[in-house]
C-alpha cells in the first residue's frame, strides 16, 4: 500500500469522525440556547463550543456577535472553517476520491452521497425548525459510513489506517470537549452545584452521546466525579478517552502484525492504554484535570505523528 | 413512438440513419430493438433515464470541467438507446483497425530508427523531424516487443451503408474506456431483457486484457510477474475517475508523481513498508510532464529521471514517449501511405478525404472551394484555428486564404461530413442525433481489440460536435455476434 493511500485513509477517518462531533456540539449548543435560564447565558456556551473546535478567538474569524445563527453557520457551512461539517464532508470525500481503489463501492457511495446531499442544505436552513433535521442527517450519514466500513471493507491495513484516524480524532475531540468545560467538573463546583452545574454536566455527556448511558450505568443523578470517570476512564463507553485510546492501540497493533513494522507508534499507544487502565479519578484531580487533558492531547498528537513516520505517510 | 427521420441539413445529402432505412423500416441489426421499443411507453423510459442518472452520480462517474470553480464535476450525459453494429460490420472494422495499428507502430519504430519512409520520399523529412511531437530522445531505442503505442483509440465516423472513415488516431493517452465499461454495466442493470434477446459481445474483459498487454511488455530483465502501476496527474484531472477505475479493475496501484522515486537505477513507489520496485507504468500524464529532468522542468506531475530508466530498459513506459508524432494532424493525411508502406497491403479503413495545403495541386483545390471545406490547423500548439467553410463569412474565408498561402504546411482541409445518426432519447422524445465511434485497441505481444468501443453522441439537434465539454453524451455500443 502506498504511503499516500495510508494518509488519505487516515484523514478520511478523521474527517468523518470530526463531522459527527461538530454536529453533536452544534446540537448541544442549540439546546442550551433554547434554555433561557441556563445560568450565565448561551453566549458563553457558544464561546466554549467554538474553543472546542479550535477557534478560541471568534472575532478573528469574523464572528463579532455570537448569535446562535452566526455560530451555527460557522460550525456547519463555513468553508473557511476547516472543521465545519461542510469542510469535513468535502475533505473526507476528497481523501476518499484519491484512494477510490482502496474503498468498497458501499464506502465510496456513502461518502459521495453525503457530499452531494449536503449541497442541498442551505445556510438559511439553520432556523430552529430545520436545524434538528440537518443534524440528524449528519449523524445518520456518519453512522452509515461507519457501517459500510465495518460491513464491507476488507479488514486489512487500509481498514486499520482508517480506524486509526477515526479514534485519534475521537480521542482528541473528547479531550477537547472536557477541557473547555473542565472547571464544572472540579469538586468545588459540586458544592456550588445548582441548576447551572446540572446543565453543564448534561452538556458534556450529550456532546459525547452519553447522557442516557450514564443513567443506565450509574442509576444516579449527575455528579461531576462520575461524569469525569464516565467520559475519561469508562472502557465500555464508546467515546471515552480510554475506549478511543484502546482502539488506537488495536489499530496500531493490527498494522504492526500486518506490516512487521511500526514498533515506535505501537509502543507509545500501549503505554497510553496501560496508563489509562490504571488511572483513577482522584489521581487525575490531584494532578490537575486541565493539566491531565492537555497531556492527553499532546500524547494523542505524538502517537499520530509517530505512526505517520512509521508508515511513511507524512 | 418511433418514426423515420430522414432529413436534410444545410442542403447536404440525406444523413445515414443507422437504425432506420429512409422508408422507416428498421435495418436488420436493429429489428429486435425496434420491436421492443414498440412495447415501451414514454414514462417508463423517462424513469429509466432517472435511474441511469442516479447510478452514475452515486458511483461518482464524473469528468472535471476545467475552469469551473463550483461543482466542477459533471456527469457525462448517458443516452439509453444503444448503438448496434452488426457482426459483419464489426469484422470489417476490426480487420481495418488491426492493420492500421500495426502500421502505426511500425511507422513509429522506423521514425525513431532509420526513417526509411522519409528516405523513400513518402513523407517529407521536415514533417517528422521538425514536428513538435517528435522526440529526438527516442532515437535508436527499442522498446519491449518494439511496441510504442500500446493503448490506442481510433475515432471512426460513418456516412453510409459501407462508408466508415477514420477521423483521427489517438496514440498518446486516449481516454473514454471506463465509460464504455460503465455504460454496459448500467444498461445490463436497466434493461436485462434486451440482453436476453440479443447476442451482445462482452466488453468487460478489457481490464484483464489491458493487464495482459502491460505484462507482455515488461522490461527484458524482469523475471516473473512485473509490478504495474497507473500513473495519474491526480484527482483534478478530467479523466481521474477513469485512472482510478482502471487501476482498481486491474488490481494495481494508482500512483502520482509524488509517490515515485528513482533510486539505485530503478523506479520505486513509496509504500507503508518502505520502497517497492515498479516494472511497468501505464502513465496518463503527457510526455512533456513525464520527467522534469528530461522534459518540462516545471512539471510537478512526473518523476525525475524516469526517462533515463526507460532508455536503460529498467522500466517500461506505456504508451512510449514520442507516440504523438503518429497522430499529428499533418501526418494523419499520410496514414494510408503509411499502411501500404509497412504492410504491403491496401488500407482496409479509409481516411476522411484530406487535402494537404503543402502540396500545390491540393492547395489550389482547397483555395478554390473554401466555402465547402473544413480547414484545420495541423499542430494545435498556437490558438486552435479552424474554418468551417459553409458557415464562415466572406471575410473569414479571405483571411484564411491568406494564412494558408503564408504557411501552407500548417493546414489541411476536409469536406464537411454527413455523419450518421442514431435515435437518441432527448428532451422527452426519440430523435436522430449524430454519432461517432472510438474503438479501443491494445497492442503488446499481440493485438487485442475490444468489440465495440465508446459511441459519442451530439445531443444538440443538428450538432456534429460530440465532445463531452460541448454538450456531447455517450451510448452503450453493441457488437452483435452471429
Amino acid at each position: 500500500m502506498l504511503g499516500r493511500t495510508a494518509s488519505n485513509l487516515f484523514w478520511m477517518g478523521r474527517y468523518m469522525e470530526r463531522a459527527e462531533n461538530v454536529a453533536r456540539l452544534t446540537e448541544v449548543g442549540h439546546r442550551l440556547s433554547l434554555t433561557p435560564d441556563a445560568g450565565s447565558g448561551y453566549r458563553e456556551d457558544w464561546q466554549a463550543t467554538l474553543a472546542t473546535v479550535g477557534c478560541p478567538d471568534p472575532a478573528a474569524v469574523g464572528l463579532t456577535k455570537l448569535t446562535s445563527e452566526a455560530v451555527q453557520k460557522y460550525l456547519l457551512f463555513d468553508r473557511k472553517n476547516p472543521s465545519s461539517v461542510a469542510s469535513c464532508l468535502e475533505a473526507a470525500r476528497t481523501n476518499g476520491r484519491s484512494v477510490r481503489t482502496a474503498l468498497t463501492r458501499e464506502v465510496w457511495e456513502t461518502l459521495n452521497t453525503a457530499w452531494i446531499e449536503f449541497g442541498a442544505f442551505k445556510s438559511d436552513d439553520i432556523h430552529p425548525g430545520k436545524l434538528p433535521e440537518l443534524l440528524d442527517w449528519v449523524r445518520q450519514k456518519t453512522s452509515m459510513f461507519r457501517g459500510a466500513v465495518q460491513g464491507t471493507l476488507l479488514h486489512d491495513a487500509g481498514y486499520r489506517f482508517l480506524q486509526l484516524g477515526n479514534f485519534i480524532e475521537r480521542s482528541d475531540n473528547t479531550a477537547r470537549i472536557l477541557d473547555t468545560r473542565y472547571s464544572v467538573l472540579l469538586p468545588t463546583t459540586e458544592a456550588a452545584g445548582g441548576e447551572r452545574g446540572m446543565y453543564q454536566w448534561e452538556t458534556i455527556l450529550r456532546s459525547v452521546a452519553a447522557h442516557r448511558s450514564y443513567r443506565h450505568v450509574f442509576k444516579d443523578r449527575y455528579r461531576p466525579a462520575l461524569v469525569a470517570e464516565f467520559v475519561i476512564l469508562r472502557k465500555e463507553m464508546p467515546r471515552s478517552l480510554r475506549y478511543s485510546q484502546d482502539h488506537v492501540r488495536r489499530a496500531l497493533a493490527g498494522l504492526a502484525t500486518i506490516t512487521g513494522g511500526g514498533a515506535a507508534s505501537l509502543e507509545l499507544a500501549e503505554e497510553a492504554s496501560i496508563t489509562l487502565r490504571d488511572m483513577q479519578i482522584p489521581a487525575i484531580l490531584k494532578f490537575g484535570l486541565h493539566e491531565y487533558l492537555t497531556e492527553s492531547l499532546r500524547r494523542t498528537a505524538a502517537i499520530a505523528d509517530t505512526a505517520a513516520a512509521d508508515y511513511y505517510f507524512n | 413512438m418511433l418514426k423515420a427521420q430522414a432529413y436534410t441539413s444545410d442542403g447536404q445529402a440525406t444523413m445515414f440513419d443507422e437504425m432506420l432505412r429512409p422508408d422507416g423500416t428498421p435495418r436488420p441489426a436493429y429489428a429486435e430493438l425496434v420491436a421492443w421499443f414498440g412495447r415501451q411507453n414514454r414514462s417508463s423510459f423517462r424513469q429509466k433515464q432517472q435511474e441511469a442518472l442516479a447510478i452514475f452520480s452515486r458511483l461518482g462517474i464524473t469528468f472535471a470541467v476545467y475552469g469551473a470553480s463550483e461543482a466542477n464535476e459533471k456527469i457525462i450525459p448517458f443516452d439509453l438507446i444503444p448503438r448496434i453494429i452488426s457482426a459483419a460490420e464489426w469484422r470489417f472494422l476490426e480487420r481495418g483497425i488491426e492493420q492500421r495499428v500495426r502500421a502505426l507502430n511500425a511507422f513509429l519504430h522506423d521514425i525513431y530508427h532509420r526513417q526509411e519512409i522519409v528516405r523513400a520520399g513518402i513523407i517529407p523529412s521536415e514533417m517528422v523531424n521538425r514536428n513538435d511531437a517528435f522526440l529526438p530522445e527516442m532515437m535508436g531505442f527499442d522498446p519491449p516487443e518494439k511496441v510504442y503505442a500500446h493503448i490506442i483509440g481510433i475515432d471512426i465516423v460513418r456516412t453510409g451503408e459501407n462508408g466508415f472513415y477514420v477521423l483521427e488516431d489517438n496514440l498518446r493517452t486516449p481516454s473514454g474506456v471506463s465509460y464504455m465499461l460503465e455504460n454496459r454495466e448500467a444498461m445490463m442493470r436497466l434493461f436485462p431483457e434486451l440482453f436476453a434477446a440479443h447476442r451482445v459481445a462482452p466488453v468487460e474483459r478489457y481490464p484483464e486484457l489491458l493487464r495482459q498487454t502491460l505484462e507482455s511488455v515488461r522490461p527484458l530483465h524482469c523475471n516473473g510477474d512485473p509490478t504495474i502501476a497507473v500513473l495519474t496527474p491526480g484527482i483534478y484531472n478530467s479523466a481521474y475517475f477513469e485512472h482510478a477505475f482502471l487501476a482498481d479493475q486491474m488490481g494495481v496501484e494508482l500512483v502520482q508523481g509524488s509517490d515515485l522515486i528513482v533510486d539505485e537505477g530503478a523506479l520505486f513507489m513509496r509504500t507503508i513498508r518502505g520502497k517497492e520496485k515498479l516494472d511497468v507504468i501505464y502513465r496518463r500524464v503527457d510526455d512533456a510532464f513525464l520527467d522534469p529532468l528530461n522534459f518540462r522542468p516545471d512539471s510537478m506531475l512526473g518523476v525525475a529521471g524516469i526517462f533515463d530508466l526507460y532508455r536503460a530498459g529498467k522500466v517500461t513506459i506505456v504508451n512510449a514517449p514520442g507516440t504523438g508524432i503518429a497522430d499529428d494532424k499533418a501526418v494523419y493525411a499520410y496514414v494510408p501511405d503509411i499502411v501500404s508502406f509497412y504492410t504491403g497491403e491496401k488500407p482496409i479503413l479509409e481516411n476522411v478525404q484530406t487535402f494537404r495545403c503543402s502540396i500545390d495541386d491540393e492547395r489550389a483545390y482547397v483555395l478554390d472551394r473554401l466555402d465547402e471545406l473544413v480547414v484545420k490547423e495541423v499542430h494545435g500548439s498556437g490558438g486552435y484555428g479552424m474554418l468551417i467553410g459553409p458557415h464562415a463569412s466572406k471575410k473569414e474565408r479571405a483571411d484564411f486564404a491568406d494564412r494558408i498561402n503564408a504557411r501552407p504546411g500548417n493546414y489541411i482541409a476536409q469536406p464537411t461530413l454527413a455523419l450518421s445518426t442514431c435515435p437518441s432519447f432527448c428532451a422527452d422524445a426519440i430523435d436522430p442525433r449524430h454519432v461517432d465511434l472510438r474503438p479501443f485497441v491494445l497492442v503488446g505481444d499481440r493485438i487485442r481489440v475490444t468489440p465495440g468501443g465508446l459511441t459519442r453522441v451530439a445531443l444538440k439537434k443538428g450538432s456534429l460536435v460530440v465532445n463531452s465539454s460541448q454538450g456531447g453524451g455517450t451510448k452503450d455500443t453493441w457488437v452483435l455476434e452471429d
